[in-house]
């Protein structure tokens, strides 16, 4: 006999989901809506003229040149933090995984970075690299590697995606040990009884088992990489040098906080959730074909 | 937040009644909210000035409070007006005027103000940079002066000794300035010349003392069509010249905003271009302190016709607003608006102001009275700004009388990451400037058409 839990009526079901649906709607769909109805107009800062203008604001911004320059960099910003932060978050689980003496202390201490707000390691990391203040940048400039992120666009970059990879380390870190500790040790032992090296152990045997974890890891990271690296580059470059490190979530907060451009800053908005719908998608459809539950 | 924003609208509304009976009758004073950008020590000294007005009648209570830096109370006093809960005064920065300017019933005029309550303000008294900036072209004020600064040069008098440089003598002329940062990094100084604010002090400042225009129609006080004309000679030989000091290693860029003063402030920067207000900071953390810290006026181009005239300010100035898109205030709280104004400019306020903080006497009396007390004698060099503010005999012209553009902290970015990719060695000088100017007449455009009418 199948067990079944129902509910007579409807009146109970939607009682009991009301607070969620209120608090997506409150929170998440109202905004967006006043995002959507926001990018359809163009108003003046103090909102006294207000005047609907159709899609223009978006074929302005689509067809302003530093817009798509942002984009791609964003894309290229988002998967080199994205990689970064995977492969060495990997490379240390592994490590930690091992039975080396002191697991516990290096696992407790490569969790913390996770713990420290983005902008307070923006802030650590400006101290060590600044040209003039910081300790690693000015040993740089001593030995005559000429180091300036403020003005050299290159490095502004690469100093960002550090700070951000950095960041993301810890939390990849954790899912990947959890991962390598749930693989059953006697297939791994059936493995190595067959004759295959370590090398060979991994790629053929704990790689695919840790697919669903590198899957979820990947698509969590690529969120973060677009949304949450807001602080970081605020403190570090404030998408200087030139346009050197502006994302697209950090040019939402300048034309529309700083330069109250509320119908642009809008449009980039819808643009940015339509691209990071799509790219989940991309990945749900595509990437998830090479995972192994 | 939410409490303090229905708390202020309750308050606002029995205000907002008409005047049947007078307000004082009710018992308790007027309040009027003041939101201020300036963070400590500077933000609590301007409280002091709000509470001893307090204190000096009974009527009128400033209430004063801190919205975070000056574009972030320029946002919030934005947000406070769209949702009927702005602030009846808001202190905003000099880049912000040009926006306030074109706000129509968003704010209320001072003129208007001050014509409708009967105070008044001895405005001839207030220095003509200070006062041009904040007046409309025919001469009417638009917004209360309070902490005004320019930029000034600072230089580390330890390392001009070092390099063989009297430390008394600071070069006046560009060509002297780069000859004495030859000097300096032949004397080992690791960065001969850097500056803060690099839009401000290397491109807005320098057009106004050569006396070049910025943009047309007197940089933009005579309209909302002006155009930004910053790819003028003058300004593509000056860039030419930074990015060649840059090459040469006698001019570093210091990065945007502020950023440049730690560079002076911690001893290895030979000269810098800072905000006079920077003076305090360096007293405090420049080696040596006092006794190694020179002031001089900002350098020019002598074979440029007319130059030096005065610089132009910056700093920020308190304009009065409306509620909101439907709600104006009654006679009783403009006049206790009004009262605080002219509170502030009286000269004991404005002189104290001046000598705890560094910002300029903004009245020529207070200027007077502080130079009777000897304070520029114990602090060489606290003149300098104003000296400079008067250079020229204090006959402003439509290019150094100030800035009204309308998105001018766009614009300012625009500028900046131009001038950086220039550094960089991505663009000429000509490019830049180029850039510079297409990309703020877009923000020019788009600010016209969004307010006109």
């Amino acid at each position: 006999m199948e067990k079944k839990v129902y509910f007579r009526g409807i009146a109970l079901p939607y009682l009991l989901l009301l607070p969620q649906i209120i608090v997506t709607g409150l929170f998440f769909f109202w905004p967006a809506a006043q995002a959507v109805r926001q990018s359809f107009l163009r108003e003046d800062a103090f909102g006294l003229s207000s005047q609907f203008v159709g899609f223009e604001n978006f074929t302005d911004v689509l067809s302003d040149p530093t817009w798509l320059d942002s984009a791609f960099r964003t894309l290229l910003f988002s998967s080199s933090v994205a990689i970064l932060a995977l492969a060495s978050a990997l490379f240390l689980a592994v490590q930690a995984d091992k039975h080396i003496r002191g697991a516990n202390t290096y696992k407790t201490l490569l969790i913390w970075p996770y713990a420290v707000a983005p902008a307070i390691a923006a802030v650590l990391w400006l101290f060590m690299f600044h040209p003039n203040i910081g300790i690693f940048g000015r040993a740089l400039n001593a030995m005559g590697i000429p180091w300036n992120y403020k003005l050299n666009g290159d490095q502004a970059m690469l100093l960002i995606i550090l700070a951000a990879a950095w960041k993301q380390v810890s939390y990849n870190f954790i899912f990947f040990l959890a991962g390598l500790q749930s693989i059953p040790k006697s297939v791994l032992e059936a493995a190595a009884i067959d004759g295959a090296r370590p090398m060979r152990r991994f790629w053929t045997v704990v790689f695919p088992l840790l697919s669903p974890t590198a899957f979820f890891l990947l698509v969590v990271n690529l969120v973060y990489a677009f949304f949450d690296t807001f602080g970081i580059i605020h403190s570090l470059t404030q998408g200087g040098p030139g346009k050197a490190t502006e994302t697209l979530i950090y040019r939402v907060y300048t034309d529309g906080v700083m330069n109250l451009n509320f119908g642009s800053s809008a449009a980039q908005s819808v643009i940015l959730m339509i691209l990071v719908i799509v790219l989940t998608m991309v990945q749900f459809r595509y990437v998830e074909r090479k995972v192994h539950y | 937040m939410l409490r303090r924003t229905l708390g202020k609208a309750v308050l606002a509304a029995p205000l907002a009644a008409p005047l049947a009976a007078p307000a004082l009758a009710q018992g308790g004073p007027i309040e009027i909210s003041f939101w201020h950008g300036l963070a400590q020590p500077l933000g609590g000294l301007l409280e002091e000035i709000a509470t001893e007005f307090n204190a000096s009648q009974p009527r009128f209570r400033v209430v004063s409070s801190f919205r975070g830096s000056y574009p972030e109370t320029m946002v919030a006093a934005i947000a406070g007006f769209r949702s009927a809960t702005a602030p009846h005064i808001v202190q905003m920065f000099e880049v912000g005027t040009g926006t306030m300017m074109a706000a129509g019933r968003a704010i209320k005029p001072l003129h208007e103000l001050l014509r409708e309550t009967g105070v008044t303000i001895p405005f001839d008294d207030y220095l003509p940079a200070v006062r041009g900036y904040y007046s409309l072209a025919d001469g009417r004020m638009m917004a209360m002066p309070f902490n005004s600064s320019t930029a000034v040069m600072f230089y580390n008098k330890d390392a001009f000794r070092r390099a063989g440089l009297n430390p008394d003598v600071a070069p006046k002329t560009w060509a002297e300035l780069r000859a004495a940062a030859t000097r300096l990094k032949a004397a080992n100084v690791e960065i001969p010349v850097t500056t803060a604010w690099p839009t401000w002090t290397q491109i807005e400042q320098m057009s106004a003392i050569h006396n070049t225009p910025l943009a047309t129609l007197d940089n933009g006080f005579g309209g909302l069509n002006a155009e930004l004309r910053i790819n003028n000679p003058l300004m593509v030989r000056h860039i030419n010249a930074l990015m060649e000091m840059g090459r040469e290693g006698t001019f570093r860029w210091g990065g945007r905003d502020a950023a440049g003063d730690a560079l002076f402030a911690n001893g290895s920067s030979g000269m810098v271009f800072a905000s006079s207000g920077a003076r305090a900071r360096f007293v405090r953390e420049l080696p040596g302190g006092i006794a190694n810290l020179g002031v001089a006026m900002l350098p020019y181009y002598d074979d440029v016709q007319g130059a030096p005239i005065n610089s132009i300010i910056g700093g920020a100035a308190f304009w009065a607003m409306n509620r909101g898109p439907n709600a104006t205030r009654s006679a009783d709280e403009n006049r206790g608006i009004a009262e605080f104004f002219a509170y502030l400019a009286q000269t004991r306020v404005v002189a104290n102001w001046h000598t705890a903080t560094g910002f300029l006497p903004v009245t020529k009396a207070a200027f007077e009275q502080v130079k009777t007390t000897g304070f520029y004698t114990q602090n060489p060099g606290a003149d300098i700004p104003i000296e400079q503010l008067l250079r020229g005999g204090g006959q402003m012209t439509g290019s150094s009388r100030g800035i009204r553009l309308g998105g001018f902290v766009e614009i300012r970015t625009a500028m900046q990451e131009e001038m950086e990719r220039a550094l960089q060695g991505q663009q000429t000088a000509q490019q830049a400037m180029d850039n510079s100017v297409t990309r703020g007449n877009v923000v020019l455009r788009n600010f016209e058409r969004t307010n006109r009418g």
